[in-house]
């Protein structure tokens, strides 16, 4: 007998790997692609994939030049890629994307040592650099239309229209044939990942539910309960929420860390929506929590049983 | 009462096994048993046979080398070739007695029951049992049980038996049940206690039934389901989840008036009792991927894994891991001619693709590994700290309360070495306080001097 591997306990382990949640992570959002083709055309799809792959792209590159090991494998640079599309206007420019996951890969991600290291999350902190960078186009909110529609039209967002005391159909904002970002629109398809995550136990639903149930409850204050429901369906707060807000790396680990992290998120949102210059204020909540994501943990860290204070 | 129940890993069951009732081993003549001298927690017996004495069944061949330490029986009649040093699988070494068994298999005329009248000659009727934590730990049962009466409140059998694969536990709770339960008298006679729980986890039903109708009459005994949730049969875990206490850091159970054991060892000791036998052969579970037949078996205590696995129909495949005990805690060792020592539980075999460690990744801070961790420990930030070398961050952490059941490094997605790196910053932490502790002294030293310097001028 020789050949036997010696190794640590313990010799069994979860069928869950980096890669198969992630994978989940492609799965949840599907809805959402389909979505956003129905809602705003094909074009929707063509953006899709230049940002999925220019992500991928992006980091085989940079890890090659550096000579480190491909990481692509574990998926991360495709959700990243996914999430960032999902996060931009149907009618920007395809070189605008490769440049957005360039700066969500390579400079936030993979600079800071690459997977597990990033201190914010890549698509959000590559959402707010495009804002700034290309503030026309990524303000440039196509009206649906459906597939076959004639040439897009501009369109303002639910929320512009909700900031300006209008109102809408809180329908259609939850099945999403309103005008927003490609995979923000549609409450409905979100939703239906987020059970997905759910069930296959990705995510937890501490900070989604603390976030939304944030913004709800002080829009509700503001508004009334029509108007609090409209706060929650329009914009980005399902997709932040569901998506980006849980994101592993850039949030806490604890349950309370998560629910106070998802609160966080939920005052900033409100705070830009109602009192600030940009209509919309997921993007900046999440990478504000993102900030002060280690102090959150460490005010959480969980209490050894039968620990003595020394 | 309801008790929060700890935090666990949902491990994969795959008990094979359950149904086959333990098959106990023939020892042909010529057959060669090694019976290492230091099998449980403490100082190792010392041998009291030499080369070419004739040894039956149930002969002792070592006594006890200190207090906290446990008599060695001969579970074979034959001749003893030699006395020998061996390699144990956890790295240290220590003699070993080798005996060539005749195949008689005759049993000892001295072996006669004890008789007991009170608590003490109890417990030293247990230690010349050479009972010692049969569910894994090897702590002599004598030392443990050798406690205050007045302090026992709850005793708790832990037949959870969370590991996967091993069954041993739950064929005793089957097959040895009468025996189970007269332990169980002795423990109510010697220390009364408010009550005597047996937690089982719930997906052995045949023994919570059997148990259940075997202690009707018993009313200080509660035999509860627990779910089964890995690491349910844990000592502290178990006393958690059957009485709500929490051992602090740095006590025994005892001191929440707590005793756990293992229904295999109350066996060993009832069958003591009973009839003169000391502990000689292991319930052990043989499963595993490369095992053509898996099946429990009956084996003399020093039976080689190769010899066990012959009996039971050999290797499917070429094995290319073997584990003594379970997936979770078991020791993968490097050769199958270790042998069955008094806590072997499982002899595991495993293929290829089983015993392949998976590729280890960059941490993704899921916090898996935290919200498993049934005593809250924060095995991604223990790792960070080990890996900064932070001795004072490691002491915050409480690394030293960590039993290294496996949970965290179970469901890592990133498949790090968790239970790993926790047994090396438990070493990091212990250095840390040594040099505190002399770095302490040393100021002390000098302040003293300084004084003493001080007081002269």
């Amino acid at each position: 007998m020789s050949n036997l591997i010696v190794s640590v306990s313990p010799h069994l382990t979860h069928k869950d790997s980096t890669r198969t949640i992630m994978r989940d992570v492609l799965i949840a959002l599907i809805p959402a692609v389909i979505a956003s083709i129905v809602i705003f055309g094909w074009r929707a799809l063509l953006l899709t994939i230049v940002c999925v792959g220019t992500a991928v792209f992006w980091e085989w590159a940079f890890q090659k030049i550096c000579k480190r090991k491909t990481t692509i494998g574990d998926l991360s640079a495709a959700v990243t890629g996914l999430i960032l599309a999902m996060n931009l206007p149907v009618g920007l420019p395809l070189w605008q994307a490769a440049f957005g996951t360039l700066v969500a890969i390579v400079v936030v991600k993979q600079l800071f040592g690459g997977i597990g290291y990033n201190f914010a999350n890549p698509a959000i902190t590559a959402r707010v650099v495009m804002l700034i960078a290309f503030a026309g186009t990524m303000t440039t909110w196509a009206a649906p239309n459906f597939c076959f529609g004639a040439d897009a039209v501009s369109a303002a967002t639910p929320l512009a229209v909700l900031k300006e005391g209008g109102s809408y159909s809180l329908l259609n904002l939850f099945i999403g044939t309103v005008g927003g970002s490609m995979g923000e629109t549609s409450a409905l398809a979100l939703l239906i990942g987020f059970v997905y995550l759910l069930c296959r136990k990705v995510i937890s639903w501490h900070t989604p539910v603390a976030f939304i149930g944030t913004v709800f409850v002080l829009a509700l204050v503001k508004g009334g309960f029509m108007f609090g429901l409209a706060e929650i369906l329009a914009g980005g707060v399902f997709l932040g929420a569901i998506f980006m807000a849980t994101d592993y790396v850039t949030t806490p680990q604890t349950p309370w860390g998560r629910v106070i992290f998802g609160i966080g998120c939920g005052l900033i949102t409100c705070l830009i929506r109602f009192f600030g210059n940009y209509p919309e204020g997921v993007s900046f909540s999440i990478l504000l929590m993102n900030i002060l994501t280690p102090y959150i943990s460490n005010w959480t860290a969980k209490k050894p049983l039968g620990g003595v204070e020394a | 009462m309801s008790i929060k129940l700890l935090h666990g890993a949902h491990v994969p069951h795959r008990k094979n096994t359950a149904e086959c009732a333990p098959q106990r081993i023939p020892v042909t003549a010529g057959t060669m048993i090694t019976i290492p001298v230091s099998m449980n927690i403490g100082a190792p017996a010392k041998p009291v046979v030499k080369v070419n004495d004739l040894v039956k069944v149930g002969q002792l061949v070592a006594e006890p080398g200190g207090f906290v330490s446990a008599p060695v029986y001969s579970g074979v009649s034959g001749k003893v070739k030699k006395l020998d040093e061996v390699l144990l699988f956890h790295g240290a070494s220590c003699q070993a007695i080798v005996i060539e068994a005749d195949g008689e298999q005759a049993v000892y005329e001295g072996l006669e029951a004890p008789t007991l009248s009170d608590l003490p000659s109890f417990i030293d009727a247990i230690r010349a049992s050479g009972v010692v934590g049969l569910g894994g730990a090897g702590f002599p049962t004598s030392v443990k049980l050798n406690v205050d009466p007045g302090k026992v409140e709850y005793i708790c059998i832990n037949g959870a038996e969370c590991e996967p694969y091993i069954t041993a536990d739950t064929r005793t709770m089957l097959d040895d049940a009468e025996l189970l339960v007269e332990g169980i008298e002795l423990l109510e006679k010697y220390f009364d206690p408010k009550k005597i729980i047996i937690g089982i986890e719930d997906n052995k039903p045949k023994c919570i039934k059997n148990m259940k109708e075997l202690c009707k009459g018993l009313d200080y005994v509660d035999v509860r389901a627990l779910p089964a949730l890995y690491p349910q049969g844990g000592e502290k875990v178990m006393i958690h989840n059957t009485t709500g206490r929490i051992v602090p850091e740095g006590k025994l159970p005892i001191d929440v008036g707590c005793v756990v054991i293992n229904p295999s060892t109350l066996v060993g000791i009832a069958r003591y009792v009973k009839t003169g036998m000391p502990l000689v052969e292991k319930y052990v579970t043989v499963d595993g991927s490369a095992i053509a037949n898996p099946m429990n078996v009956i084996a003399p205590i020093g039976m080689s894994v190769k010899q066990v696995v012959e009996f039971t129909g050999g290797y499917k495949c070429e094995p290319k891991k073997i584990v003594l005990g379970g997936p979770m805690m078991g020791v993968s060792v490097p050769s199958d001619d270790e042998v069955v020592v008094k806590n072997t539980g499982a002899i595991l075999c495993f293929d290829e693709r089983d015993a392949r460690p998976p590729e280890t990744t960059d941490c993704i801070k899921c916090g898996r590994c935290i919200n498993t961790c049934p005593l809250n420990l924060m095995p991604a930030h223990i790792e960070t700290a080990y890996k900064l070398e932070k001795g004072d961050e490691l002491k915050k952490l409480k690394v030293n309360l960590c039993m290294e059941c496996g949970c965290c490094a179970f469901v890592c997605p990133a498949k790090r070495p968790l239970v790993q790196v926790n047994k090396l910053a438990k070493a990091m932490l212990w250095d840390y306080n040594a040099k505190l502790k002399a770095d302490a002294e040393k100021a002390a030293a000098k302040k003293a001097e300084a004084e003493k310097e001080a007081a002269n001028v």
